[in-house]
């Protein structure tokens, strides 16, 4: 079991270090700080004495990836790749191209985004668990198959639609929210409802079909039968035998979970004006902000990292045959 | 006329040439050929991709670029071509795209959206321009308007209520030589869907399309059947050209990745061992960043590589053709790793296989086992992949152009209309008929998508890919 654990803590570190490398290339290689420096110094004042000047500030007029000169372990560490990795590998995530401290942003700014993410996390699994135990319990009837038909409807419309369609429809027309916006406290309330109602609801058709495969699939195990032949109710066989032991795969598909998440949060916190994570994010990708983007590339793949370890351990602590590969 | 190019057509016309081929191989392989019989024999499965083929046709149609002769020069030794680039499909709505309004009008309008100043027997008037198109032969449009309208409803209604009844007797004569029954028998077996395939579902849907395309036809000769957009745009002619782009993301995004999806995943399965180990690091690796922080990234540096390079992408087309391009390229970069773990699996499961293993005895070498023997076998992985990743893609680009990270602005996408779609909505009295038009056609576009994708799914080894 601790063996099993010390690898997969291993591997996720060195995932972590792997995308550690993929951002680098792509915000150093691929766009070189001779381009961020003509960037965010705007065209009129390019010269090539304020570019050396901007990169020297910045400790980016030392060699990429090797230096040379130096003597000894030096000629890996005094590079800008090796300073770079090592800062964001301790969270320190820089300052924004107006000089704001990132980190300072995300703390500021993980409240509102939280406030959003958790409840629709909860709400969405937990509806869709409901439905599709609803689905299996009455299979292969007309409720079934309508309910089939319509997430898949559900899954055809884009999420725009439905963030779209509710605004217009709650607060334009009925009046019954705020068209967007955000408070903390328990005002907060009335200006989260909508934005995680609409989130849910885009999330609902994939979630609830894949629960109703993973349930449908324990329902024909052997164990069921045995249930049943014991001569226990639909609604006993259901809860006890199959859902209990279908959430082991619910469980560890949560982590599939989290890149629509992270998707929606960009959406609904621009379109509902909240001020969180994914907000900052879009800021930073329409100021053409290379710092902000690195910096949400890095948390976001390890928060999915982070989570993915998590299940794997979830995973290991409830199925014995995982603990013994 | 000059045949223009661009490098998404080429590449759309490579898919349509691949599937072809494909489908040719699969004719001739039995194996291969029931498990895609048993996709398309469903129902659904046919009416999807019935409706699915006339979307591709627009497509394609939209696909197919030149240039025209300019007609003014025909004089000159030396044929002078028009510097804009135009597509078959721009000819057929050539009426549409010429007949262009100021602004916005609702659908089957023949006055504008706006109050207007206009001469009115000399006098200047606040009220509702004519249009100059929309409903333009209408001499009293006040008392004329419904009735015009009715007219070629019914006119419509009619032509296409014939064509229909013309195609289901044609089938029912095909059903009567084939089956060597009555022409009535031949009507009840197709009526009832008691045919070896789905001919009664694929028949409704290219009925429905019928009556529908007649009475669009029909109306759209004298009006914008779904309106026009801020700039006076016809909103059909916007939304056909829309599909394209698409298309173009949903196909090609799974397709350029294929050689990259395909070597490792391969590789990977066959070799085993160290080289397995690398690239199942390399996919998690690029599987734990979040694709849309990804795809953002990459295009925010492909924007500035594209505007730091002017001479490489002269023309305004260029240049939207190349992001079209890269952004399928990026979206495919994202996605190629659920592939490649499919791929891998599969030859895992292949490389037991009898016949490899009998080419392994015979001495042949690994990468001629890799080329012969196994890329052929996990062909179909990458057909469905397509079929099934081309949804969510579509989906993708809408999600992507809102964020301002997916196709250029100046190019019809559902995303750029559903983005204008937001703000017009929220005029007073509001302009809905953005948002309707793009929401009815992107949701037969994915709907279709999603129900063949299931279908296929299900042909093939339902458990094999999940979701």
């Amino acid at each position: 079991m601790i063996n099993y654990l010390i690898r997969r803590t291993v591997y996720s570190i060195l995932v972590l270090l792997g995308v550690n490398c993929v951002t680098f290339f792509l915000f150093f290689s691929v766009n070189t700080p001779d381009d961020m420096a003509r960037l965010q110094l705007g065209d009129r004042r390019v010269t090539a004495d304020a570019i050396a000047q901007w990169k020297a500030a910045r400790g980016y007029d030392r060699p990429m990836y090797l230096n040379a000169k130096a003597p000894g372990v030096a000629k890996l560490t005094d590079t800008v790749f090796f300073d770079n990795s090592l800062k964001v590998l301790k969270f320190d995530l820089g300052k924004t191209n107006e000089g704001r401290d990132i980190d300072h942003e995300v703390a500021m700014r993980i409240g509102p985004t939280i406030s959003v993410a958790a409840p629709v996390f909860a709400i969405s699994i937990g509806l869709s668990i409901v439905l599709a135990l609803g689905m299996v319990m009455f299979r292969n009837t007309a409720f079934d198959s309508a309910a089939v038909v319509g997430l898949v409807a559900l899954m055809s419309i884009s999420s725009l639609f439905f963030i779209i369609g509710g605004q217009w429809l709650f607060s334009t027309l009925m009046r019954l929210t705020p068209l967007s916006g955000y408070a903390s406290g328990s005002s907060a309330f009335k200006f989260l409802m909508l934005p995680v109602a609409v989130a849910v609801l885009a999330q609902l058709g994939p979630n609830a079909r894949l629960y109703r495969t993973i349930l449908l699939e324990e329902l024909s195990r052997d164990h069921v039968r045995t249930a049943r032949a014991k001569g226990l109710s639909e609604i006993s066989v259901l809860m006890r035998h199959v859902l209990r032991n279908s959430l082991i795969p619910i469980i560890t598909s949560a982590g599939l979970l989290l890149p629509p998440l992270f998707a929606g949060s960009i959406l609904i916190e621009t379109f509902f004006a909240i001020p969180g994570i994914g907000m900052f994010t879009i800021d930073g990708i329409n100021g053409q902000d290379f710092n902000i983007v690195r910096a949400m590339v890095f948390l976001g793949s390890f928060l999915y990292v982070i989570t993915y370890l998590l299940t794997d351990f979830a995973y290991a602590w409830s199925d014995p045959r995982v603990r013994l590969q | 006329m000059k045949i223009v190019v661009l490098w998404t057509d080429a590449a759309m016309l490579l898919v349509l040439l691949g599937t072809i081929a494909y489908a040719l191989k699969v004719l001739r392989t039995p194996h291969l050929a029931v498990t895609w019989r048993k996709a398309f024999m469903r129902p659904s499965g046919a009416a999807a991709a019935t409706l699915l083929s006339f979307f591709l046709a627009i497509g394609l149609l939209d696909s197919l670029h030149f240039r025209p002769l300019l007609a003014d020069r025909a004089g000159s030794s030396q044929a002078v071509y028009s510097p804009e680039t135009r597509s078959v499909l721009d000819n057929i709505l050539a009426r549409q795209q010429s007949g262009r309004e100021s602004s916005y009008s609702k659908p089957l309008a023949y006055i504008g959206y706006a109050k207007e100043s206009v001469l009115e027997n000399g006098n200047p008037v606040r009220s509702y321009p004519r249009l100059k198109f929309g409903g333009a032969d209408l001499q009293d449009p006040q008392n004329e308007w419904a009735h015009d309208v009715t007219t070629r409803s019914i006119e419509g209604l009619a032509i296409g209520i014939a064509l229909t009844v013309g195609l289901v007797l044609f089938a029912s004569f095909l059903l009567k030589h084939r089956r060597r029954v009555s022409l009535r028998a031949a009507w009840q077996l197709l009526r009832r869907g008691k045919t070896s395939y789905p001919l009664r579902s694929v028949i409704s849907t290219v009925g429905v399309l019928l009556i529908l395309c007649s009475v669009i036809v029909r109306l759209a000769a004298a009006y914008h059947v779904f309106g026009t957009d801020r700039v006076g745009n016809d909103l059909m002619y916007v939304v056909l050209k829309s599909l394209r782009t698409a298309l173009v993301i949903g196909t090609l995004s799974t397709l350029v990745t294929m050689p990259i999806a395909v070597g490792l995943g391969i590789t990977a399965g066959y070799l085993r061992g160290w080289i397995d180990e690398v690239i199942q690091y390399i996919y998690t690796v690029i599987n734990s960043i979040p694709y849309v922080l990804l795809i953002a990234a990459s295009v925010l540096i492909l924007t500035v590589f594209i505007d730091g390079n002017p001479d490489r992408f002269p023309t305004a087309s260029d240049r939207t053709d190349a992001r079209l391009f890269f952004l399928c390229v990026i979206l495919g970069l994202t996605s190629w790793t659920d592939l490649c773990r499919l791929i891998r699996a599969e030859v895992i499961k292949l490389r037991e296989a009898e016949y490899i293993q009998a080419a392994r005895a015979f001495g042949v070498g690994t990468w001629r086992i890799l080329a012969v023997h196994l890329v052929p076998n996990v062909m179909h992985l990458i057909l469905i992949s397509i079929v099934i990743n081309f949804s969510g893609l579509i989906l993708a680009e809408a999600v992507l152009s809102y964020v301002g990270v997916g196709v250029d602005p100046g190019m019809q996408s559902f995303g750029t209309l559903i983005n204008t779609a937001r703000l017009e909505l929220a005029q007073e009295p509001a302009i809905w008929w953005t948002l309707a038009t793009a929401f009815v056609f992107m949701f037969a576009l994915v709907l279709s998508a999603n129900i063949l994708a299931d279908a296929i799914r299900d042909a093939f080894d339902p458990k094999a890919i999940h979701r």
